[in-house]
């Protein structure tokens, strides 16, 4: 950058004025492009590095990659994701399940039924939510929650077990149903945010228009801003999803860390990728961590489609509603 | 009673039926915070003494009492800092150029989309990536600063994020003013645009800190464990406070359940401490009020 003779090259940006100080023009405008420049490095360092350091223990796979059941690349070497990738599917659907009704309530609660003085302040306790670090509901899940899922896990086998999801003839409290108990809690705060911020945009017209009509507040709502909203809750239940779906510590130390695919969410089996990297990374050799890095990879193009398809919608929308504004 | 024709009751009743359920939702919602709050309070105190903070867990055996935090904490604060280092310069510069420089362009497009992208990157992805990269390819050991490294892939989109919005609230009658003065652009924005938005970027970066100092599976990943105190976060293991609480939450003992839960006690009061300078930063005479 620091050229001995001092020109005035830099062409049109420099245009504007000769002196001394717009000699730090380029520098600072190439170190602003270089940074951004450097987080699409990352990003592509990230797929290129995982792939490459995948590709050893993958040719060593006695097993089939997409359909082998177990996890043994330390000592039969064959190893296979699907187990783990089930177990990740479902504990983010359920956690979903969970958690999209309370976070639409929450956003509803702050942003149409909360006295206007407070619902700064409740914001900010939903918000906390999302600021307890993942260990910590780890921790409390394991102490507290999975003891305490016992009975209910008994209540809901003992009378509902006729339903396939309930059914199994062993209940435990570590099960996937706890697991996505805990990840339901974490991800309501991110789809609440999200899901207030668009039902925040409502344009006033439309509510007044619904009122003005004589709607009461749950028909100003069914007419007026769930439909507006409609696409920010679908992108925010995406992005809870991914969310979900890469969450490690809280469900490593829930889930019993079991192979196998089965949709009895209240017997004592589960695992996911990330539980799974995070529990198999301390034993594993370097085969094994080569397989830990091959499902990190999966679970890294997987989020990276929930994650695009999500902002893809929230793009669409601000268009939309730009057009209408 | 009016002139206006009475709202049904079978309408009043699902408005009222709504609103309770609305209501249910948010108790709901909180149930959760305050219960572990409230068990990470009652269980942490217990162990939550000078030894717990100023001791660490070396030359203690799977079964015995005491021990401490020590090098999980020091060695917090240095991965935090060392991630800050890297990702606040990245984060904001390349806010500049999304607002400043790009606008418009199909390079600032992709960034944009792509650090939006990044933010739902999850964590223990950016730790493999690390560990594939540094660890392995490069063949470099397990250290504090790996565990920097994965946590600032973390920190970065959301520090570019903040800043972003930030920088586009400030109203560009003062970008204008200047350069009618002569000003440079990059001086414009070294002496005008970022003081202007100061406190709205730091606590968007104070934030970010807060969400990265409580993230275990990128260090797990890449500073390993350790029961010793190593300052030295360039040269070999270190430990980590969230790590810390996972390492001890696994072992089967109550005093290592004890040690885990003052370990949460402390990750806690340290984030919430954050998020706490954060805000209070954000009230502080704030020229971009109104979000």
């Amino acid at each position: 950058m620091a050229t001995p003779v001092r020109t005035r090259d830099g062409g049109s940006a420099l245009s504007r004025s000769a002196s001394r100080r717009s000699r730090g023009e380029v520098p600072f405008r190439y170190a602003s492009t270089g940074a951004g420049v450097l987080l699409l490095a990352i990003m592509a360092a990230i797929a290129v590095f995982l792939v490459v350091e995948a590709i050893p223990a993958l040719q060593a796979n006695e097993g089939n990659f997409f359909t082998t059941l177990t996890w043994e690349p330390n000592s039969s070497q064959s190893f296979g994701i699907a187990a783990l990738a089930f177990g990740t599917l479902i504990s983010a659907t359920l956690a979903l399940i969970m958690a999209v009704p309370v976070a639409v309530g929450v956003a509803l609660f702050i942003s149409h039924y909360a006295p206007r003085r407070m619902a700064g302040i409740l914001g900010y306790v939903i918000d906390l939510l999302a600021a307890v670090p993942s260990v910590v509901y780890g921790l409390w899940g394991v102490i507290f929650l999975v003891p305490f899922m016992q009975g209910p896990s008994e209540f809901l086998n003992e009378y509902l077990g006729f339903i396939p999801l309930f059914g199994g003839d062993v209940v435990a409290g570590r099960s996937m149903l706890t697991a996505s108990i805990v990840l339901a809690v974490m991800i309501l705060p991110i789809i609440a945010a999200i899901s207030r911020e668009v039902f925040l945009q409502v344009p006033r017209m439309h509510e007044e228009a619904a009122l003005a009509l004589g709607a009461t507040r749950w028909e100003v709502i069914r007419t007026a801003v769930l439909p507006f909203g409609r696409p920010g809750v679908i992108s925010a239940s995406m992005l809870g999803l991914g969310r979900a779906m890469g969450e490690t510590i809280a469900v490593a130390l829930i889930f019993p860390a079991t192979f196998g695919i089965s949709l009895e969410i209240l017997t004592p089996q589960g695992n996911s990728i990330a539980a799974n990297i995070a529990n198999g990374f301390g034993e594993a050799t370097p085969i094994g961590r080569g397989a830990l890095i091959a499902s990190g990879l999966v679970l890294f193009v997987i989020t990276l489609l929930v994650n695009m398809g999500a902002r893809m919608i929230i793009a669409r929308r601000k268009e939309y509603s730009g057009a209408a504004a | 009673m009016t002139a206006i024709q009475r709202i049904s009751a079978g309408r009043r009743f699902k408005d009222r039926f709504v609103q309770s359920l609305v209501y249910l939702s948010f108790a709901i919602a909180v149930v959760p915070l305050v219960a572990v709050l409230w068990m990470v309070i009652k269980n942490g105190l217990a162990r939550f003494d000078m030894e717990f903070l100023t001791h660490s867990m070396r030359n203690i055996g799977a079964k015995d009492a005491g021990g401490g935090a020590y090098h999980a904490i020091l060695g917090t604060l240095e991965q935090v800092l060392l991630a800050s280092l890297i990702s606040i310069p990245v984060g904001l510069l390349t806010a500049i150029y999304l607002v400043e420089y790009g606008e418009g362009t199909r390079l600032s497009r992709a960034i944009s989309f792509f650090v939006d992208v990044m933010t739902g990157i999850p964590s223990v992805v950016s730790g493999l990536f690390i560990l594939a990269f540094w660890i392995l390819a490069l063949g470099l050991p397990f250290s504090g600063l790996a565990g920097a490294l994965a946590l600032s892939i973390l920190m970065m989109p959301t520090v570019v994020r903040s800043a972003e919005e930030m920088l586009r609230l400030v109203p560009n009658d003062l970008r204008e003013a200047s350069y009618a003065l002569g000003v440079p652009k990059w001086r414009t924005i070294t002496r005008i645009v970022l003081p202007t938005s100061f406190t709205g970027i730091a606590t968007g970066v104070m934030l970010a800190i807060a969400r990265v100092a409580g993230e275990t599976a990128p260090l797990l990943l890449t500073v390993f464990f350790t029961d010793s105190i190593n300052s030295d976060p360039f040269n070999g293991p270190q430990m980590g406070l969230p790590l810390y609480v996972f390492d001890q939450a696994a072992r089967p003992t109550d005093t290592a359940i004890d040690r885990a839960w003052a370990g949460a006690l402390t990750l806690i009061l340290i984030v919430m401490l954050l998020n706490l300078v954060a805000r209070l930063i954000g009230w502080w005479r704030s020229p971009a009020r109104g979000r």
